[in-house]
């Protein structure tokens, strides 16, 4: 039963279990547990990001080719169901509207990209999806009248989701069942559900093709699979569901913008986090996008209190400034893909290679 | 392989394709254009300014190219080496206030010379380390080659962070090269005139490398087939770091002149030229330099002639350039042979 | 037998995951030439590239006059006096004919009298001089790989089948060329065409399956006709 849904891929490792259960059952009961909107946004933001890391490391880990025009998909999503409530109003039609023009705006794109890219070199299409992102973003920030330009858009959810909404009078373990809640919930069975699916596809038949391509195309396309054309199906499957992660957090924001979803900063937070999580394995994008996230949320904090602390020291306040915690997680990138490339999984399992 | 019969093989004067088609397109490109702008005054001064544009791409993206070419490596963190540059400059700019706010060209230009030696020397030294730290261990491994560089490029700009603050810096320009030389209702700039000069000498300065010197030779055979070039007894490793070195150094220098065209300094300034430099070593051919050159002005035009007409897509479309040019030639313009 | 210029024993060559060669041992002698022969497949090239430092060999060892190279980079070997024509010719195709040679030349600028003799077998050298040599023929491009090779004196010259694909009256005037060179310069050839090799060959040695399965004289072999079959098969009618 568990290993069909978990399509026989388990953990494989004691501790792993045990951080994935603390992840999933911490993910399930954030709104009941520990009080406060903080709480739950991180709590929101941790389940479309894993379903946006996942998703990646299909590319990243899985086919083995690097796409900078993620963080493109994921604002396609965003801003499909975004604009979409925005311009006719909040109903779910209109979602289920949004989500489908996003996803057919995206696999159009991320087939464009390919057919031009993945025939001729593959170093190509990491230079291609870096042009093609930076001007989608450009354009997105350019058409104001229809994004809202920098500022992006906010917008209303249908009456179930928004905050004022209860679904009964009274209380669950001291929690009132809100529109903000079922929203959160909506989130969470989704980023389950997609991830599953994602376990499904990298363990399924044409999942082992792309593993075969990343460990030697040439043979691969020796035993007569068409490269171009797994590599492409990837990439389309990965862009479709970075589109549900837009729309996740589109419809958890209430808002979407050029710096929530389709920044570059945005692509560079969910290279470090399948990095630093493991490449080529889903539980490490979900550990990676734990961590990362709660690590944004916390660290910082605690990076300020460090650099107030060594004020007077020449450069470590500088150094220690909350700012600057990009420059420890990219210390961390480069060591990662050096020294363990299978990332916090690949520890964790030991010397199982994933 | 397969060969015409020996008499008329060894008899025969092969035909040199000289493969012009591709000079052509920058011409066609100003051709078009110019209907659609209207104005000849104004066409004048866009297509000066594309080329003032073009060749600061073109400083900044030849090392690259020739470093893919050589050793199939592609530096994502090549835009680091151009914010650093353009850091170093505007440090060595500061103190020499004196010199750049006197009217006085001479002293001015001397401020610049100052301020660009240190800036390519600082980041030509900066490539050592790079290529030593950070590309060395991971030659041949293209996944992770990208990751790493990405990674560089990120802590090098938090290090920007570090050393020279977040804010955004202005970028002041010498005195005398302010303003323009005005021809009836023409008016040139002047510091486009001196970002032209630049480019046209380091495009002859490395083209009379290339062609010229057994050095350029090495570069050339390198590019085209490097194990056969270390069969013949040369180290690759040694050409190529030296590449490397004069790659970051070109970055360096084309950053100081991109930071005094845009008058301000961020540390992010690198991220933005490198998505056009991709572009112009796509549509030229990677690891060709020549095409690098074509590239560059063809980026550039299109980006100057198309922000006139249409402001918001000006990006846009220098994507579909490079699309365009990739149906027609998927190798890019001026493809390198390769082994 | 004369002294042994190259000597490979047991070596083990893997290309990735493949294990081509087997336990070569395999002694060329100082002078003439040392003819490889065997079917596609049976390790000749990945033995020349071995000896060149291109793949380094995962066990065994390779003496080259006297000195240890099997670990050694090819920078180093080249410079030792060991020249190399792969199969793929490698000419630099954006370079001129002067160019590749110039390169080819490490002491300085190529030598005029040594540049004539090379001349000599093959004029098409003199007369396309000033060309890239991307626009030479199939045949041309081989002179001018092996031309590359002979530039500067070396102690062994490795060739990589250098008559594939090309015309017989070519294959005519590198017979020439070859027997001449033989007489200053130890090489190795690879070659499929049997009568080619039969014609220049002194030393023999045959390859199966990454191992080295015959050794002997050129002319031994060439007189027995049941040991080519046995040795070679039908496969050299299919080249001849």
């Amino acid at each position: 039963m568990l290993g069909a849904i978990l399509s026989g891929d388990f953990p494989r490792s004691r501790v792993l279990t045990v951080v994935l259960l603390a992840i999933f059952v911490g993910l399930a009961i954030t709104p009941f547990a520990i009080p406060g909107a903080a709480a739950i946004n991180t709590a929101a933001k941790i389940c479309y990001f894993i379903v946006l890391v996942v998703s990646y490391d299909l590319l990243l880990g899985y086919t083995g080719i690097v796409s900078f025009a993620h963080a493109m998909f994921f604002g396609i999503g965003g801003y499909g169901v975004g604009l979409s409530l925005y311009a006719l109003g909040p109903t779910w039609p209109v979602i289920l509207l949004g989500l489908a023009i996003g996803l057919v705006v995206a696999i159009v794109l991320a087939l464009l990209i390919g057919l031009l890219s993945l025939r001729v070199k593959a170093i190509f299409f990491a230079m291609i999806t870096l042009a093609v992102a930076s001007a989608f973003a450009i354009l997105a920030t350019q058409f104001n009248e229809f994004t809202g330009g920098e500022d992006g858009r906010s917008f209303r959810v249908p009456e179930m989701l928004r905050p004022g909404y209860r679904l009964f009078d009274g209380e669950v373990f001291g929690t009132a069942i809100t529109g903000r809640l079922l929203t959160y919930y909506l989130v969470f069975v989704s980023a389950v559900l997609l991830f599953l699916v994602a376990l499904r596809i990298v363990n399924s038949p044409f999942g082992r093709v792309l593993q075969a391509i990343r460990e030697n195309p040439m043979r691969a396309e020796a035993l007569g699979y068409r490269v171009v054309y797994y590599r492409t199906m990837a990439n389309c499957l990965a862009a479709a569901m970075a589109v549900c992660a837009g729309a996740m957090s589109a419809l958890w924001l209430r808002y979407t913008g050029p710096d929530t979803t389709l920044s570059f900063a945005i692509m560079l937070d969910i290279l470090l986090m399948v990095v630093i999580g493991g490449m080529g394995t889903m539980y490490g994008a979900v550990v990676g996008a734990t961590l990362f996230i709660v690590a944004q949320n916390y660290l910082q904090r605690l990076m300020g209190i460090a650099a107030a602390a060594t004020e007077g020291i020449p450069i470590l306040p500088k150094l220690l400034h909350p700012d600057r915690w990009l420059l420890f997680l990219g210390v961390l990138f480069v060591l990662s893909v050096y020294f363990f490339p299978t990332g916090i999984i690949g520890k964790l399992r030991g010397s199982n290679k994933a | 392989m397969t060969s015409a019969p020996a008499t008329t093989a060894s008899d025969a004067i092969p035909k040199v394709r000289l493969d012009l088609l591709p000079i052509l397109l920058p011409v066609a490109i100003a051709a078009v254009a110019y209907p659609l702008v209207g104005n000849l005054t104004t066409w004048l001064t866009l297509t000066i300014a594309a080329l003032a544009m073009g060749m600061m791409i073109f400083v900044i993206a030849s090392g690259l190219t020739l470093v893919f070419g050589l050793m199939d490596v592609l530096n994502f963190g090549h835009g680091a080496f151009i914010a650093i540059g353009a850091y170093l400059a505007m440090t060595v700019l500061i103190p020499l206030s004196g010199w750049t706010q006197a009217d006085s060209l001479a002293l001015n230009l001397l401020a610049l010379l100052l301020a660009v030696v240190v800036a390519a020397i600082g980041t030509g030294l900066l490539g050592w380390a790079f290529e030593r730290v950070i590309v060395k261990p991971v030659y041949g491994q293209h996944l992770k080659q990208i990751l790493v560089t990405m990674g560089g490029l990120i802590v090098a700009e938090q290090l920007i962070h570090v050393i020279w603050g977040g804010d955004q810096k202005p970028m002041t320009l010498p005195t005398a090269l302010r303003g323009a030389f005005t021809i009836g209702d023409f008016a040139l700039e002047k510091f486009r005139l001196l970002a032209v000069a630049v480019g046209l000498a380091v495009f002859a300065g490395m083209m009379i490398v290339l062609n010229r010197t057994r050095l350029g030779l090495l570069i050339r055979a390198g590019v085209e087939n490097s194990e056969m070039v270390e069969a013949l007894g040369y180290r690759i490793r040694r050409l190529f770091v030296g590449v490397f070195m004069a790659g970051s150094a070109l970055a360096g220098l084309g950053g100081v002149l991109w930071a005094l065209y845009r008058e301000t300094l961020t540390a992010s300034i690198g991220g933005d030229v490198m998505v056009l430099v991709f572009i112009v070593i796509i549509v030229g051919g990677l690891g060709s330099v020549g095409g690098c050159f074509l590239g560059a002005i063809l980026v550039a035009m299109t980006a100057n002639y198309v922000a006139f007409l249409a402001p918001k897509v000006a990006l846009a479309s220098n994507i579909l350039l490079m699309v365009a040019v990739l149906m027609w030639r998927p190798q890019g313009l001026y493809p390198v042979a390769k082994r | 037998m004369a002294e042994a210029l190259l000597t490979l024993e047991g070596v083990h060559t893997h290309i990735g995951e493949y294990h081509i060669l087997q336990g070569v041992d395999l002694v060329v002698p100082r002078g003439g030439i040392t003819v490889l022969l065997g079917r596609n497949g049976a390790g000749k090239t990945t033995t020349l590239r071995t000896i060149m430092g291109l793949w380094k060999p995962s066990r065994g060892t390779v003496t080259f006059d006297g000195r240890a190279i099997g670990g050694t980079d090819t920078p180093t070997i080249a410079q030792g006096g060991i020249a190399y024509v792969p199969e793929t010719m490698a000419v630099f195709a954006d370079l001129t004919v002067e160019e590749n040679m110039i390169l080819a030349a490490r002491q300085g600028p190529p030598d005029p009298a040594r540049l004539d003799w090379i001349f000599g077998f093959f004029p098409a050298m003199k007369k396309f001089w000033q060309y890239p040599a991307g626009v030479l023929s199939g045949g041309q491009k081989q002179m001018l790989a092996i031309s590359r090779a002979i530039i500067e004196k070396r102690t062994l010259i490795l060739i990589d089948e250098p008559t594939k694909g090309l015309a017989p009256a070519i294959i005519e005037s590198m017979i020439g060329a070859f027997a001449e060179l033989k007489r200053d310069t130890t090489i190795l050839l690879v070659e499929q065409n049997f009568r080619f090799a039969a014609s220049l060959g002194d030393q023999v040695a045959v390859m199966d399956d990454g191992r080295v399965v015959h050794r002997g004289t050129m002319a031994g072999l060439s007189g027995d006709e049941t040991l080519q079959t046995r040795l070679l098969g039908l496969s050299l009618d299919a080249h001849q």
